[in-house]
């Protein structure tokens, strides 16, 4: 028997089902939970109940981890309406998007190659502040204009950034470890 | 408005039930064990007085085991007999070793490194179970009982292997696992605890042969690992090897034979720990070969050959730090643990990455023991109502399947805070393809061969379907100790065809139980009579457990007849457990866990609600 996962990640942390979250709240509802459902507080009790601890403190992990990640969440709400943004069919996003990207991948190769690690920490900040504005652009379409269409190319976009900001992660923890 | 109370799931024991319970933190030079014992936690000493167990094993021509003091006092004269640091080869192969100055004869054998010795063939999980069985010797004596269970210590960033054959090690001398704890996180909740402290803490923790960083928030009762880092092969040891090196440089000395590398390895430890409060030391020895060497060693020279070892800690520390998101200036406290981190320069490099003096108020050597002590009493049920604090880790390495061109497809993420469980689907390749194979892997890097290997598995049986159609989900699961188990099911047809991997380094039931009985010469009767024991512990475990369940909820959640089903069956293990049929007791307990498992689910509904209700309350005082 596996537990009742029906209820969706915003109820099962008494949240309103919207982008903006109340990160304190959100946190302080996750380790709310935990305290009750964790491994830890059945380590003597029954198989029955360790199994059940197990399966309801992942599925507590999973809903936390998703409601946590903005690019996650966006893509939760989404689907909850049946887009899914991330799947394999996907419309092509602007060729002025895609530019850019090219330009960034190309700095990111430049700097690999000349182990440049000031310019990849230029290029991790300014990563930073794209995903920072296009999460802004996400509340603003998920919250405020019901502009599902236009947020799951948001989302799109914004798994492109992070993705290349993680390879920029990458690179820079691979100059420190020569 | 009246607050809404919260009971404690699954924590009420029977009254004045202390359950014996202890925390081992299996160190590569020393071991120790500890204990929560009226509320406080402390190290348990040998009959000597003395807590720390040297982590040496020495087998000896008669036929015995020496672990300690004394094998560690004769590791020059018998060299291949006497293993020192064993932790270095736990879930490792001949490959990733770093052979040199090791006097051992290793065998290369898949999955583990095997080491020959006058008791024949020993894997490092037979060695490191010895160290356990003293260990766990010395608590029963203390302590006046039985153990319940034991939560031994990890490096934070050990990987599956190397937990695995910890634990196998554990079970071999007969220890129930409460739980595997990360070293760091050992010793934040220690100090944490002891000192109150609220913020975000780096625990530095270079041991004997592991260097583990964790950064953890910790506020109100919740210790919260928000990154880990580190290298699995790196400690004190090394930074004995560079002083061997220095020393043979210095001396110009030819190869040395197994003893007399042993012997200036100690030469060399020991002039280590001089230099800790002493501005130079000095390195005599008289070798096998009449030899003299009579060097001086000062803090400067030290230093200097030491510089790179250091800075090899400093790389895992900025690493952790932005997997956390987080800047040096966030660190509210840096606490250090591990005797290796007595050393001025390691002290003086993590003063001054850190901006701030490191906290070292704490005996290195014993913080991880007792932090693991305290966490082996909550476990057990032990805890006192309104001290109870929750622990949230994380995995140190990322999890996932080689995809097409030997890729890495990573399923589950380093940091993820666990248990955490992730699903991906996968399809198949050719038309009427009926089996899929998986290799599990491990690790950061792009390329498979780049990573480690853990298990690799088939699942056959898959209706034959035109490529691209078939649906096989693969689920990873990694439990609160961090060890995964992967499955795979078809989900089209329908077909339900699931395979659960153990990693191909585990040691199987087969061979726990043939190390079990090579250990006990007279096996057949002690094996009997212990499995016997095993399954009356489990029962009686599962018989309080569930009479405080039903005293807590049964009035409220079951139905009289529910109730009565259940009363009988604990009826009936309680008869078989007078029995010897240790069988029937098994099967009855199993039977009672599935008869009862609506109820826990029942009880786990409950729970979750509250936990939402008293999360709604909060937000109203807020």
């Amino acid at each position: 028997m596996t537990p009742d996962f029906s209820a969706d990640h915003f109820t099962l942390f008494g949240l309103p089902a919207a982008f903006r979250v109340d990160g304190a709240a959100l946190d302080q509802a996750w380790r709310q939970l935990q305290a009750q459902v964790h491994p830890d507080r059945y380590a003597h009790a029954g198989e029955a109940e360790k199994r059940l601890s197990m399966q309801w403190a992942t599925r507590v992990n999973e809903a936390y981890q998703t409601l946590r990640e903005p690019l996650r969440r966006a893509d939760y709400l989404l689907q909850r309406r049946g887009i899914h943004a991330l799947g394999e069919r996907q419309t092509a996003l602007p060729a002025e998007f895609l530019m850019q990207q090219m330009e960034w991948r190309e700095g990111l190769q430049d700097a690999q190659q000349a182990r440049d690690a000031g310019s990849l920490d230029a290029l991790r900040r300014v990563l930073k502040r794209e995903a920072t504005q296009l999460t802004d652009l996400l509340a603003q379409q998920l919250d405020a204009e019901g502009a599902w269409d236009a947020a799951a190319d948001t989302v799109r976009k914004l798994r492109f950034v992070q993705k290349l900001a993680e390879d920029v992660n990458l690179a820079l923890a691979a100059l420190e470890d020569d | 408005m009246a607050l809404l109370q919260i009971s404690e799931p699954g924590t009420s024991t029977a009254p004045h039930q202390h359950r014996l319970a202890v925390g081992i933190d299996l160190g590569t030079t020393n071991s120790l064990v500890a204990s929560v014992q009226s509320g406080l936690a402390r190290v348990l000493d040998d009959e000597r007085g003395r807590a720390l167990l040297p982590s040496v094993v020495r087998y000896l021509p008669d036929g015995g085991v020496s672990v300690g003091y004394e094998a560690q006092a004769r590791q020059s004269e018998d060299p291949h007999n006497t293993i020192v640091s064993v932790k270095r080869f736990m879930g490792r192969g001949l490959k990733d070793l770093d052979k040199a100055n090791v006097p051992y004869r290793l065998l290369d054998e898949p999955g583990m490194v095997k080491l020959k010795t006058a008791h024949g063939v020993k894997s490092p999980v037979e060695v490191s179970a010895e160290i356990l069985r003293v260990l766990r010797s010395r608590a029963e004596r203390a302590l006046g009982g039985e153990l319940v269970g034991a939560v031994i210590t990890v490096p934070a960033y050990f990987d599956e292997a190397q937990r695995q054959a910890t634990k196998d090690a554990a079970r071999l001398a007969g220890i129930n696992v409460l739980r595997l704890l990360n070293e760091p996180t050992a010793a934040a909740i220690a100090y944490g605890l002891d000192h109150g402290v609220e913020g975000v803490y780096a625990v530095y923790d270079l041991g004997g042969g592991t260097f583990d960083i964790s950064i953890l928030r910790l506020s109100k009762g919740v210790f919260e690992v928000l990154s880990t880092h580190g290298d699995s092969a790196l400690g004190g040891d090394d930074f004995d090897q560079r002083i061997f090196c220095w020393v043979l440089e210095e001396a110009k000395l030819p190869p040395l034979d197994p003893r007399d590398t042993r012997l200036l390895l100690g030469k060399a430890r020991e002039a280590k720990e001089y230099l800790t409060d002493h501005p130079e030391a000095h390195i005599t020895a008289v070798l096998s070969s009449g030899d003299i060497v009579d060097l001086r060693l000062g803090l400067d020279d030290f230093n200097r050959i030491t510089q790179s070892l250091v800075n090899k800690t400093l790389a895992p520390t900025r690493k952790a730090l932005r997997d956390a998101g987080l800047e040096v200036e966030e660190v509210q406290g840096v606490v250090m643990v591990g005797g290796a981190t007595r050393m001025p320069c390691i002290r003086h490099a993590v003063g001054e990455f850190f901006a701030q003096t490191p906290l070292t108020n704490l005996d290195p050597d014993k913080v991880v023991a007792l932090g693991a002590a305290v966490q082996a009493d909550v476990l057990a049920g032990n805890k006192q109502s309104g001290d109870d604090w929750l622990l949230l880790d994380v995995i140190p390495l990322s999890l996932g399947l080689e995809v097409m061109g030997g890729l890495t497809e990573k399923i589950v993420p380093r940091n993820s805070t666990i248990p955490v469980a992730r699903a991906q689907e996968f399809t198949t390749f050719k038309d009427g393809q009926t089996a899929m194979g998986f290799h599990v892997v491990q690790g950061e890097r792009e390329l498979v061969a780049d990573c480690r290997s853990l298990a690799r598995f088939e699942l056959r049986g898959i209706p034959p379907m035109v490529a691209g159609a078939a649906r096989i989900r693969v689920t990873f699961q990694v439990d609160a100790d961090g060890l995964l188990s992967v499955s795979a099911r078809e989900q089209v047809s329908g077909v339900e065809a699931a395979v659960v991997v153990k990693p191909s380094y585990g040691l199987s039931d087969g061979e726990i139980a043939r190390m079990l009985s090579e250990a006990h010469a007279h096996a057949e009767e002690d094996m009997k009579a212990r499995a016997l024991n095993e399954q009356r512990v489990e029962a009686q475990s599962l018989l309080t457990a569930l009479a405080a369940a039903l005293a807590q909820d049964g009035e409220a959640l079951l139905a009289a007849d529910e109730r009565h089903v259940i009363e009988a069956g604990m009826a009936k293990l309680r008869a078989l457990a007078e029995g010897t049929e240790h069988l029937a007791i098994r099967a009855q307990v199993e039977a009672l866990n599935q008869l009862t498992t609506p109820f826990a689910q029942r009880r786990m509904d409950r729970n979750v609600r509250q936990a939402l209700a008293g999360q709604n309350v909060d937000s109203l005082r807020v």
